[in-house]
Order: structure tokens, then C-alpha cells, then sequence
């Protein structure tokens, strides 16, 4: 099933339109001006706010919206679903009060200093995919760099191998799209991801190491082990949350430099400022929007939100926000003060930050000490993802100048 | 001037301690601490007005 063509998105949006995927950017500007609470049939009922304090607002408000689950689709948790507030992948789909028991399990593993320590692994997988692309002068930024490195990082967290990174990239796309597909045949479509993570939970069981499938296994809340169903969750998690998040930021940063020679010449001759590039390429091209479920009929900046209607989530259109941004719609990769909500706002702050920084960082560093000017190679397409994390799947381009 | 740092607020993204680790840190679940006490040089006022403009929280107020 495909979902009909969008004609106005103030009144029939869809995230997963072609128009949206291809450049959401102008729609937002268009709804923040016009709505700036965009709403839609579709899905079942959804609302798509545009503005920073309407996103911030949601964000902060765990009273009314509930995080049960994040993935919009044309399906709603049934009754044999976990329920909230554990749900299916801890700690993303928990509420107050286990949100916080399931996050603080995984905090110290993805603090600053443990995942500081990955610097040299990423730099050297970095280097190892750079050295694979060879002298060619064609390349794909997206196929042959930036979707490997969140994959080799992940299965290292997880002492999973390394050469089921392209069954990752699989898992993902099965979690993140389809997501128009019959609630059955998106169940049906999940039992590889089954098939994959249960069995490496039950050989970790018999064989622990030091990652994260057999820290979960050894924690405890409250003198007791976490159930299978918890184990399983966050490892889903980590592995579909982890992954083409950090590739899209990867490539949309890759992407907007083929894109903008003089940012791109400015970061080569000015390596000291890709910190604060990195922050804005995180605001400018935030890959990932949210959801929430309305937890029970409810006004909000007067749109009369119903019970199990979704919120669309966007920190993109946040962060584009002239409110919230000077020049909002201007990438300044010098930009001083810039409070993106790229990683989310409130309790569910992305996990994965520090992690996703460091990736986005070595990954930029690395690329820009090898080829120092290139451009979109225009005789191949460009093409976007679909759905709620969007970043560059095909990043055809021409290497013009190399070190 | 001083550094206020609402806690509850803190979520962790790390923009302070990674602007001004002469003035922030982190605990071990990445949670903002502020590391100077009284107040602040000319100098640390610079840095705490960018780690504070640069909190997606609004977690940081730099006053009296």
C-alpha cells in the first residue's frame, strides 16, 4: 500500500511524501507560517507541529504524550503489546517513572569518557574505508563511508561481528520503513530482527564478554535481572536507533559541503572550526523526528488533539525555526551560540550523542584530510531516506582535488 | 557572576562541559557539574555565556 500523494500538507500531511523526503525544508517554513500546527487523517489521525516551543513543549511534556511508541505507522500498540511504561525498546518507548530506571542502566556506557575512548577505532575504521575508496574519482560518500562507520561502532558496543553490519542496515529499514504496510504484514516483516537478536542474547548468556548484551544481562533493577523482553528492547534499540541516524548526519554533512565549495575550502584551510560545523550541520540537517501518542483527548495550542493520535516530532523543523535561530534557514558553520534540539529535548535526550558527535567528528576530520574539494557527481541520482530519519542513501560524487 | 546549573533541567547533552571544561564536567552518567565556585573572571564569564548559550535545556543561568 502506498499512501496517496500529498496535495496540502497543513491538512493532510505526510512525513513519508515525496515532496517532504526530497526537501522538507521549505514545507516546514510554509506550515510554521501558515499553521503552525500541521494535521493529517492519515495514520490514523497525526498533528505535525512546526515550531520550536510547540516541539519543546511536547518534548517536555510526559503528562500528555506518551513515548509507548516512536515509529509512526498505520498500526497502534494492541493489547499484546508490552505495556507502557517499559515498552517495546526501553528506554526510547518507556514513560515516568521506569524511563528513567531503564535510561540510568545505559548511561555510563555512553558517557563522555567510555565512548572517548572508541577514538581510535572509529579513526582507524575511518581510515580503513577511505584507503578501500582508493584513488577513484568517483565515489559514494553514503554506500562506501558514511553508513559503515555507525555499523562497525554498534556491533563493537554490542560484541556482535562486525560482518552482520549489512543485516543491521536491514533491521533498520524493516523497523523505519514500511511503515505504511498492514499491521500484520509489518509483524510478519520483524521476525528476521527476531531472528537475529534472541539467539545472540542466549549465546551471551553462556558466553559473557564485555559488551553490551552481557552488561544488560548482568544488570539488575532492584535485585532483579531484566526480563528477556528488556534485554531484547534496548538491544533493538541500540542497534536500529544507533545506526542510520548517525549515517544520515554523516552524509548530510558530506552532502552539504559537495553542495557549498566555500564552507567546504573554509573547514579544509580551518580544521579548528569543525566542532562548531559539526553543531550546525546537526542543527541545519538534524536527522531524526520523533513521535509521541496522545494520551487522552486533550487541547493543545488549540488543535483538539484525541486519544492515540500521533504527534509527529520534529526536531528538524525546530531548528529551523526563525524564533528560536538567527538566520535559521542559513548554514553558518561558525555558528556561536546554537541550542539545536538535533538529539532531542527533555527526559529522552538521544542516548547515543556522545557517540553519534565522535562518529560525525572523525568521521569529517578524516574525510577532509583526504579529499579537499569535490562536488555532487550529477550523472547519478542523489536520493534521501524515507521516513523519520532522513539523511543521503546515495551520495554519488567527484573527488576534484585530494591530498 | 556566577554559574547557576538547574540539575533537573540538565539532561546531558554535554554542551558545557565540552565548551568549558575549565568550568563544567560531567558525572558518570554524563550529568552537568560545575567545577569553579564563586565569581568568575572576565575571562569565565566569556566561557559560561557560550556553554549557557549553548544548552539546549536552558539548564545554565549565568546572574547574581
Amino acid at each position: 500500500m502506498i499512501n496517496p500523494p500529498v496535495e496540502d500538507f497543513a491538512t493532510d500531511f505526510d512525513h513519508t511524501d515525496e515532496a517532504w523526503v526530497a526537501d522538507p525544508y521549505p514545507i516546514m517554513d510554509d506550515l510554521r507560517e501558515r499553521c503552525p500546527v500541521a494535521h493529517s487523517d492519515r495514520y490514523g489521525g497525526l498533528w505535525a507541529p512546526m515550531t520550536y516551543d510547540a516541539v519543546a513543549a511536547i518534548a517536555n511534556d510526559t503528562e500528555h504524550f506518551t513515548s509507548r511508541t516512536v515509529v509512526i505507522n498505520n498500526g497502534r500498540p494492541g493489547d499484546d503489546a508490552l505495556p507502557a511504561p517499559i515498552g517495546v525498546a526501553p528506554p526510547i518507548s518507556s514513560d515516568p517513572p521506569f524511563h528513567e530506571i531503564a535510561r540510568r542502566l545505559l548511561l555510563p556506557a555512553f558517557a563522555p569518557r567510555p565512548i572517548a575512548a572508541l577514538e581510535p577505532f572509529t579513526r582507524e575504521l575511518c581510515n580503513q574505508l577511505l584507503d578501500e575508496m582508493g584513488d577513484a574519482d568517483l565515489v559514494d560518500a553514503s554506500v562506501q563511508y558514511a553508513e559503515h562507520i555507525p555499523v562497525g561502532l554498534i556491533a563493537k558496543l554490542c560484541g556482535l561481528p562486525a560482518e552482520d553490519g549489512e543485516q543491521f542496515r536491514e533491521f533498520v529499514r524493516i523497523v523505519l520503513e514500511g511503515v505504511d504496510l498492514p499491521t500484520e504484514e509489518r509483524i510478519a516483516a520483524f521476525q528476521p530482527v527476531e531472528d537475529y537478536i534472541v539467539p545472540a542474547i542466549v549465546e551471551r548468556r553462556e558466553n559473557p564478554d564485555d559488551g553490551l548484551i552481557s552488561y544488560l544481562l548482568d544488570a539488575e533493577i532492584m535485585g532483579e535481572k531484566l526480563s528477556d523482553e528488556h534485554v531484547f528492547g534496548s538491544i533493538l534499540l541500540l542497534i536500529v536507533a544507533g545506526i542510520d541516524t548517525t549515517w544520515s548526519a554523516i552524509g548530510s554533512s558530506i552532502w552539504h559541503l559537495a553542495n557549498n565549495p566555500d564552507d567546504l575550502e573554509r573547514l579544509v584551510a580551518h580544521p579548528e572550526l569543525l566542532p562548531s560545523a559539526v553543531e550546525e550541520f546537526l542543527r541545519a540537517y538534524a536527522p531524526v523526528s520523533m513521535a509521541r501518542l496522545v494520551k487522552d483527548d486533550f487541547e493543545f495550542q488549540g488543535c483538539p488533539m484525541k486519544k492515540d493520535d500521533w504527534i509527529f516530532l520534529s526536531f528538524p523543523a525546530a531548528n529551523r525555526d526563525p524564533k528560536a535561530f538567527d538566520n535559521a534557514d542559513e548554514v553558518l558553520i561558525d555558528r556561536e551560540i546554537n541550542r539545536h534540539s538535533a538529539f532531542g529535548l527533555g527526559i529522552h535526550r538521544c542516548l547515543g550523542s556522545n557517540l553519534a558527535r565522535l562518529e560525525m567528528t572523525v568521521a569529517l576530520e578524516e574525510w577532509l584530510k583526504r579529499y579537499t574539494k569535490f562536488e555532487l557527481n550529477a550523472s547519478e541520482p542523489t536520493t534521501f531516506s524515507q521516513g523519520q530519519v532522513r539523511g543521503p542513501r546515495q551520495l554519488p560524487l567527484r573527488i576534484l582535488e585530494r591530498k | 557572576m556566577r554559574i547557576h546549573l538547574d540539575t533537573e533541567k540538565c539532561q546531558g547533552h554535554g554542551r558545557c562541559y565540552s565548551l568549558a571544561p575549565d568550568l563544567f564536567d560531567c558525572d558518570d552518567l554524563g550529568t552537568a557539574v560545575v567545577v569553579v565556585t564563586g565569581e568568575l573572571s572576565d575571562e569565565q564569564l566569556a566561557k559560561a555565556n557560550l556553554a549557557a548559550g549553548n544548552c539546549p535545556e536552558f539548564a545554565i543561568r549565568i546572574g547574581d
